[in-house]
């Protein structure tokens, strides 16, 4: 904050107006403005570009059968994709958070908490190639235990994929991906439960997992749910680590296991974009609205959620 | 969070020896590239042709990419004036960047189509376009399967194999044409380009050809059927098929070198795929008619029966236009293209893409349009 020097006087009736401080504040404006011009100048594009797609007739539409059945598996795909994620990041995420903040020794505490948050500068190209050259084949003798003894469930149906590029993958691959952000946002949230709380707990007897349960929980609750959308958000638009790892393009189905997978909207668009022409790009960007719309809604759902405590939250 | 100076500087050191860890992996992970840039001979011009200079623009086909690559390192030795770019943008971009004006030529897997040659009249004043086959590659049906480095087969049968017909490798439909091989009941896994390709195009085309009643899909770029293990680009489905047992693909020949590749029946022969196998076939495949004097589009006989020929394979054009408004980029495309079939070009390419030399007959075809290039004026 060096851009303002504060004024040494003592305060007069009306505030002293410097020229650093309207400078300050046409500039924070400004950049205000500039962020809402952005995002409705993206909005106004995907739009725009969509509508060609959006009124063609159906036989015109890449595979020939309309805008609805082409995109509705790729969303089918997103969702699912990012749901496992949700699933497998969240328990671990809340797990690092409590232990980063109430059961680790400092120093470790400290060390580790940088460690996560180094998972996020983890180019997504390179979780990819992990996810395809190690995770992948790791988990191939799963996938055929879960076609022998899980199949009755539909995501479990089979037949297994001998190569393990699957949407179970994808979505374990996602979770490591989206870990960081779950588990930053939950530490800093949980290491703000009140002092005061804690202690009470632990003076009336409470063990140190009663007291995580009765003071800790309750209020780190809705920053934990933020961060999960947050993670949604950036699992739902993850391309690379996806475009490589996943054996896609099949139809919608719930199948994880099996090598036909839908694929993912942002993924679906980096792999047809190069050679796609005419009503295909706005196929194809139609489909990125839907995308655009998706994310929209879940970052209004985390904020909405994030606002209705917004007096204990630390997230915002 | 609070941190002292010391433990703030622990962690960044631990956490930076975490990245390098990471790092390593990420490393490890990597396929060795397939072609190392290996420098183009820096040929002798075979005419005396003037300085040229200016800028040449292309576009097109990424399939074209490494042989470019060598092109390019070659005609800049002979032309240090010229600035050479290509953009492998795909081949549709790449024509529509011909047409469009803003390349000044097109590398493209596929001729121009109808419409694109009215559109290309205008493009190129009132005088023709050529279009040169100058990259021919052989696709290679690859497989992994321990203990055996090649089979024979059928187009109907590798049409079964890839439609999920025939599902495991001791199926009788692969082992009556395979006496002598111990075929294993690993479950066949047929791995597909998940990008739009002319790899796969060229291949899904000669299946349709070859095997017409096994192969009912129309050619496409795009994978035309449902579902199915699929990988992007080229490394992509080797490693696929590297790494899964039983996996089988097509792949240009160049990168399959690795694993088991199929020998494809023509005629009544078997024919592994080679650069001499997929010139022979181009050299006795037939020219579009009625195409202008210089358009050399190629009718390929994917049907073939020829001795020798490899009907699998991917040809890649030169699209430009005969006369050009500006005596330079006239100058410079001639001498590109004539760099291009000269021997010296062709074993570049050969060199560094593993792509199959023109024949003679195709150099003679194509220096005729290479002689008519010229400024208009």
């Amino acid at each position: 904050m060096t851009a303002t020097k504060a004024p040494t006087e003592p305060p007069a009736q009306r505030p002293v107006r410097r020229p650093g401080d309207r400078l300050f504040a046409g500039a924070a404006r400004g950049s205000g403005i500039f962020i809402l011009l952005v995002l409705a100048g993206v909005a106004a594009f995907l739009i725009s570009e969509a509508i060609p797609a959006l009124t063609a007739a159906p036989s015109e539409i890449p595979d020939g059968n309309g805008l609805g059945p082409y995109i509705g598996p790729l969303v089918l795909g997103t969702l699912l994709g990012a749901v496992i994620a949700l699933l497998v990041a969240t328990p671990l995420a809340v797990g690092i958070a409590l232990f980063v903040t109430y059961y680790a020794p400092r120093r470790i505490a400290a060390t580790m908490g940088y460690v996560i948050d180094l998972l996020a500068a983890i180019p997504s190209v390179v979780y990819g190639f992990w996810g395809l050259a190690v995770l992948a084949p790791k988990l191939v003798p799963f996938h055929a235990w879960a076609a022998d003894h899980l199949g009755f469930l539909p995501f479990f149906a089979g037949p297994a994929s001998a190569s393990g590029r699957t949407m179970l993958t994808v979505g374990i691959v996602l979770g490591v991906m989206i870990l960081p952000i779950i588990s930053a946002i939950s530490r800093e949230v949980f290491s703000q439960a009140p002092a005061l709380h804690r202690e009470a707990a632990l003076a009336l007897g409470a063990t140190r997992w009663e007291m995580i349960k009765m003071a800790v929980l309750p209020y780190g609750k809705s920053g934990v749910i933020a961060g999960s959308m947050l993670g949604l958000g950036r699992a739902l638009g993850e391309t690379m680590a996806v475009a490589i790892i996943l054996s896609g393009g099949a139809g919608a189905t719930v199948n994880l296991i099996s090598n036909s997978n839908p694929s993912t909207i942002a993924s679906n668009i980096a792999l047809r974009f190069p050679e796609a022409t005419g009503i295909g790009v706005n196929t194809l960007i139609a489909s990125g609205l839907a995308l655009f719309l998706i994310t929209l809604a879940v970052n209004m759902l985390a904020r909405w959620i994030v606002n209705r405590r917004a007096d204990f939250s630390g997230a915002n | 969070m609070k941190l002292s100076t010391t433990t703030r500087a622990a962690a960044v050191s631990s956490a930076l020896a975490a990245t390098l860890a990471l790092a390593a992996c990420g490393a490890s992970n990597e396929e060795p590239s397939g072609s190392a840039g290996a420098a183009a001979s820096g040929g002798s011009a075979s005419s005396a042709a003037p300085e040229l200079s200016g800028a040449l623009v292309g576009a097109g086909a990424s399939s074209q990419q490494s042989a470019m690559e060598a092109w390019q390192a070659g005609f800049e030795g002979e032309n240090p004036d010229v600035q050479f770019s290509y953009d492998p943008s795909g081949s549709g971009n790449g024509r529509k960047a011909f047409l469009s004006g803003a390349a000044d030529f097109a590398g493209s897997d596929a001729a121009l189509k109808d419409e694109e040659l009215t559109q290309a009249a205008d493009r190129c004043a009132t005088a023709d376009v050529f279009e040169l086959p100058n990259y021919i590659s052989p696709i290679a049906i690859a497989f992994n399967l321990e203990g055996v480095d090649t089979l024979n087969l059928k187009p109907a049968t590798v049409a079964d194999i890839f439609s999920g017909k025939v599902t495991t490798w001791n199926d009788p439909a692969i082992a009556a044409d395979n006496a002598g091989v111990t075929l294993p009941a690993t479950p066949i896994v047929p791995v597909h380009r998940g990008d739009d390709s002319g790899t796969t195009e060229n291949f899904t085309a000669y299946l349709h050809e070859a095997a017409p009643d096994a192969w009912t899909a129309e050619p496409d770029g795009v994978w035309p059927l449902e579902g199915g293990e699929n990988a992007n680009g080229t490394s992509g489905v080797i490693d696929v098929v590297t790494s899964t047992a039983g996996a089988i693909t097509y792949a240009d020949a160049s990168r399959a070198s690795d694993l088991g590749v199929v020998s494809v029946a023509v005629g009544s022969e078997f024919v592994a795929p080679s650069a001499e196998a997929a010139a022979a076939v181009v050299e006795n495949s037939p020219v579009v008619e009625g195409r202008g004097d210089y358009d050399f589009a190629i009718e390929l006989n994917r049907a073939t029966e020829g001795s020798g020929e490899y009907p699998v394979v991917l040809i890649s054009y030169h699209v430009g236009c005969v006369q050009y408004d500006d005596a330079a980029k006239a100058a410079a495309v001639k001498g590109f293209m004539q760099y291009v079939i000269s021997e010296d070009g062709q074993a570049a390419s050969s060199e560094n893409a593993g792509s199959a030399q023109i024949s003679e007959t195709l150099r003679t075809q194509a220096q005729t349009a290479v002689d008519a290039i010229t400024a208009a004026g």
